[in-house]
């Protein structure tokens, strides 16, 4: 297996934090990630509502650029740690194996783009790659601080498992608790872990994008949680950017902090806080069995 | 869930859009449009919403349609029998956050998320969404962008929503805005590939195909 990293835009600017971490967990475990040369946006789920056809054309030349990198073995496993980008990116590879109007279409563009696209990339998400890959016991092994004072709410959010169930069952999923219970973490059972967080509705029909977002935050507390551990940059911001309008429009005191999968990861690995991009999330969780719910606020 | 009454934006009730204001435009079977249905179809890849049994489980398990005008249900019905301008000009396509629940959930395998996406196609390419809603707004921008750069900026997105749908808005999210360019959460310097022409002959190059295939 060889893996090549797919950044997307949402880790090079809202999601700083959360590639930080995954370079350096991955450094941790040993396991090379090398950078997409050169790659262009995803396609993301906005771009299918204006043209679909172009969105997967955008997609294509991302898995057409990860064969001219990697070769066409068949062994080449793009990891695409946003969740849109995950999706895109599947939804892409498996049209273009299975829908002779998009194979047209976008062989077609792609040719006259000078790139062409044999089906031999696996477009992975880290999580997937982290349980299915390297193994929950590897991993184990290479803990060095137990993490027994987190008590942690996984949230999938929706796109990595749904609608192509690639790795995971996409109504009660477990892979997530099953990586963060080897850590020493206590997780909740919740039934939330896959409701939408509201993604864009948050900047579009904002009243909306909040509620949803407030009632996953919610539920999370009310099972015991002291931190909401997330896949995606997306969820990421609206979970976490949103609190203090969300205390004072539903008159509450939430104040949960929202990490990525991979800082917790980094955390029990013992790899040094300022590399897992703990300063560039605003509610950090409590680092160290002592601290108090929510931690300290960062610089806001 | 929230003790302030909210609303939503045009006025509408927010919680529930009162069953009793949502008044079809469509009064007589003869102005329904037979051909929408073919369109939508074809446009959703042949997706088999024909087959649609009515059971509600996409409105069911959808987060959001507590928001909407017409639940998912209500729309595979509707663009079934042709009732186009109701189904472009709702709310319910740009509410639905693709989460793909309903397709997963589907008991006859219809991929409503796709029909979804292919109904805000229709109404962008229409020209029927409401003016003003935001999310068509971000669509043709994040569009554009990538057009240009092969890469999209949130920040350079989200100054142009709000010039383009709501300016009083900048003052009020201004904090956390400046709280999140102070993080480096949004570097104002937009990234682009090298390769800029290879975007530029994908985008080409698609419309080139679409319209081989089509006439």
């Amino acid at each position: 297996m060889r893996y090549l990293y797919y950044p997307g835009c949402s880790l090079r600017s809202t999601g700083k934090a959360y590639e930080e971490s995954l370079l350096s967990l991955f450094r941790a475990l040993d396991v090379p990630l090398e950078e997409l040369d050169d790659w262009n946006c995803c396609g993301a789920t906005a771009y299918m509502a204006v043209d679909e056809d172009k969105a997967m054309a955008l997609a294509a030349r991302n898995l057409s650029l990860a064969e001219r990198q990697h070769g066409r073995s068949g062994q080449t496993q793009l990891v695409a740690p946003c969740s849109a980008c995950f999706l895109v990116l599947t939804k892409t590879d498996r049209y273009l194996k299975g829908n002779p109007e998009v194979q047209k279409v976008v062989g077609r563009a792609l040719a006259d783009a000078g790139h062409s696209y044999a089906g031999t990339v696996t477009p992975r998400h880290p999580l997937d790659v982290l349980v299915n890959d390297i193994g929950v016991e590897t991993i184990a092994k290479k803990v060095k601080s137990r993490l027994g004072h987190l008590r942690l709410a996984c949230y999938y959010g929706c796109q990595i498992v749904r609608p192509f169930a690639s790795f995971d069952d996409p109504r009660t999923p477990s892979t997530f608790e099953k990586l963060m219970e080897a850590l020493g973490a206590e997780t909740v059972d919740w039934p939330l872990r896959t409701r939408c967080c509201g993604a864009s509705l948050m900047g579009t029909i904002h009243a909306v994008g909040m509620e949803m977002s407030y009632s996953i935050l919610k539920e999370a507390r009310r099972r015991g949680a002291n931190c909401v551990v997330t896949t995606c940059p997306l969820c990421q911001l609206n979970l976490e950017s949103f609190q203090q309008e969300m205390n004072k429009q539903f008159d509450d005191d939430l104040r949960m902090p929202v990490a990525y999968f991979t800082q917790i990861l980094g955390l029990a690995l013992g790899i040094p806080n300022d590399k897992l991009g703990f300063n560039k999330i605003i509610i950090p969780p409590p680092m160290t069995s002592g601290a108090p719910q929510g931690g300290e606020p960062a610089r806001v | 869930m929230g003790s302030k009454p909210s609303t939503a934006p045009y006025g509408l009730p927010l919680h529930v859009v009162e069953p009793k204001k949502v008044r079809l435009q469509i009064a007589f079977q003869s102005e329904l449009d037979p051909a929408f249905a073919q369109r939508v179809k074809w446009r959703a890849h042949g997706e088999a919403f024909l087959n649609c049994i009515q059971c509600g489980t996409c409105s069911a398990t959808c987060p959001v349609s507590p928001y909407m005008d017409y639940t998912p249900r209500k729309i595979v019905a509707m663009v079934r029998e042709g009732f186009k301008n109701d189904v472009l000009q709702c709310l319910t396509i740009w509410l639905c956050a693709s989460c793909y629940s309903c397709t997963v959930e589907c008991p006859r395998q219809i991929r409503i998320t796709d029909v979804m996406y292919a109904l805000k196609r229709e109404a962008i390419s229409e020209g029927l969404y409401p003016k003003k809603l935001p999310t068509p707004v971000l669509a043709t921008e994040f569009f554009k962008q990538v057009e240009k750069r092969g890469r999209n900026s949130e920040a350079l997105l989200m100054m142009a929503l709000y010039w383009k749908t709501n300016l009083v808005k900048v003052f009020r999210d201004m904090k956390l805005g400046m709280t999140l360019i102070r993080m480096g959460h949004l570097p104002l310097r937009p990234e682009s590939v090298r390769a800029k022409g290879e975007i530029k002959a994908l985008m080409d190059g698609v419309e080139k195909a679409e319209k081989e295939l089509w006439s």
